[in-house]
């Protein structure tokens, strides 16, 4: 039992608002890095970079947009079986002193947030770190916030959040589904 | 992923996903730290009962650098030297809790009895057993060819097509036992070069093909890759050609026979070499050499290998 509560119109309307408050918190796209956290925030981060340089004249999405894979940051690395890692690609001029908007589908316990602060740590020392997400559910485990949120959805425990992305999935939207036989 | 013996039970899948892995571990090695949190608190003990420096500062730099404990164990000045047996041994890192197990023996299938008794929970990598395999080292120079051969556009590759010729004693070498079952399962085509002395017995029956006589398979095959091996002079205990330089002259690659190579073949060596016997200078210190590649592949290999037999739960034994 799913019901869709965001659709592909909904889902680009998100991300292009998402888009603006970004370049309005950084009073526009200099010395910006857009980061998505595998496998769907890369997608979102992807469309994100794309909007932004329609918005902002003379931006290479490519040059701001990359991804970073949290899997060897992990808290529960020991607790379920070997994950394959995915690849990391840092935009050309690093994250130094930059301003790095992570970019994640959906933001649930905050751990996988905690993963990717620590990852970025290795990387480089940027200068503000911030928090993009199409899709929050609460049931936070940890001190952590989203700067920019498509759609704050209130959940139960039991329920699972599926977002489904053309480039991946085939299809677009986001739906809950009740627990059923699923655990 | 349990353990890692041997590269001839390994599926296609799996090894790609290794090679994948390995990409990104060398990532990690290109950045200002060189460190990943992945194995903190794990520990991996070296345990070599015969010489090594490679591979063991490879094994170790591998470890450190996915934050896991590394005791190095060698059998020279330890309680091996006293007659303890492998069994008392494993045992003894079973109860200082060590999660890894990296094993050279010059026994063939030492790993093997280690990984199948029940001394020991840890996972179990064979890092060169008598004159059996040596896994991590064809791991390493398939993700060599990969990267020279496919440069930028490696990932999810096998080495379909690619043509291998690899020379020297074959006799003694796990090194080529290893690439042959290996580049074999990734679809490149493997020849063995080697004076008629140097085939073991039964080597007919390999996925390959067996050559005398270097200049004619090189002229023949014109292969993306020629892998020199070391003749093991630790092993010759018996006479197996007149002389090194008659050795050299019809079996080593000197100047000339790597100036009759394609420009774009890639010469390998599992190290350490004999320069001047199997492999000359020259050939050595050419832009087409992948020598200190190889080397640094292998610490991308070996977290690759035990960030996949460590980090996650343990599969339980079937």
């Amino acid at each position: 039992m799913a019901r869709t509560v965001l659709q592909q119109a909904d889902i680009a309307r998100a991300l292009t608002r998402i888009s603006h408050e970004i370049l309005e918190s950084n009073r526009g796209a200099n010395d910006l890095v857009i980061l998505g956290i595998p496998t769907r925030g890369v997608v979102l981060a992807d469309r994100i970079g794309r909007i932004i340089a329609g918005i902002e004249q003379g931006t290479d999405p490519s040059a701001i947009v990359g991804s970073l894979d949290i899997t060897m940051y992990r808290d529960d690395l020991a607790r379920h079986p070997t994950r394959t890692p995915s690849p990391t690609q840092v935009p050309r001029q690093g994250i130094d002193g930059k301003t790095v908007v992570l970019v994640d589908d959906v933001l649930y316990s905050g751990r996988t947030i905690r993963a990717a602060l620590d990852a970025l740590n290795d990387l480089g020392r940027p200068r503000v770190v911030r928090l993009a997400t199409l899709v929050d559910r609460g049931h936070r485990d940890l001190p952590i916030r989203a700067d920019f949120v498509g759609k704050n959805l209130p959940t139960s425990r039991e329920e699972r959040i599926n977002v489904r992305l053309t480039e991946i999935d085939g299809t677009e939207e986001v739906s809950i589904e009740e627990a059923t036989s699923e655990r | 992923m349990r353990h890692l013996l041997s590269t001839k039970d390994l599926g296609r899948a799996e090894a790609i996903q290794i090679l994948d892995i390995a990409e990104d571990m060398a990532d990690v090695q290109n950045r200002e730290v060189k460190k990943l949190p992945t194995l903190r608190g794990k520990t991996v003990v070296n345990l070599f009962f015969e010489d090594s420096t490679r591979t063991r500062i490879s094994f170790e730099a591998a470890a450190k650098r996915l934050s896991a404990d590394v005791i190095n164990f060698s059998a020279k000045g330890s309680s091996v030297s006293k007659g303890e047996s492998l069994k008392d041994t494993a045992q003894t890192l079973a109860a200082m809790g060590a999660d890894g197990v990296v094993i050279r023996h010059s026994a063939s299938g030492a790993p093997q009895v280690l990984a199948q008794s029940d001394w020991i929970d840890a996972g179990v990598v064979n890092a060169g057993d008598g004159t059996h395999e040596h896994p991590t080292q064809a791991l390493l120079d398939a993700f060599t060819m990969r990267r020279r051969l496919f440069p930028g556009d490696s990932r999810g590759r096998g080495l379909d097509g690619v043509s291998v010729v690899i020379v020297g004693d074959i006799l003694h070498s796990r090194v080529a036992r290893s690439n042959l079952w290996l580049l074999g399962t990734l679809g490149a085509t493997v020849t063995f070069v080697a004076p008629a002395t140097l085939v073991p017995v039964g080597a007919d029956t390999w996925p390959v093909d067996l050559s005398f006589d270097l200049d004619a398979t090189l002229a023949l095959m014109q292969p993306d890759v020629v892998m020199m091996l070391r003749i093991q002079s630790e092993r010759m205990n018996a006479a197996y050609f007149p002389s090194a330089r008659e050795y050299g002259r019809q079996w080593g690659l000197d100047d000339e026979r790597l100036a009759r190579l394609r420009p774009d073949s890639i010469v390998m060596h599992p190290g350490p070499m004999n320069r001047g016997l199997e492999i000359s200078a020259g050939a050595a210190d050419s832009a087409q050499s992948t020598v200190l590649e190889q080397v640094a592949n292998g610490v991308s290999i070996r977290m690759a290998v035990l960030y996949l037999l460590l980090s996650g739960e343990r599969e339980a034994l079937s």
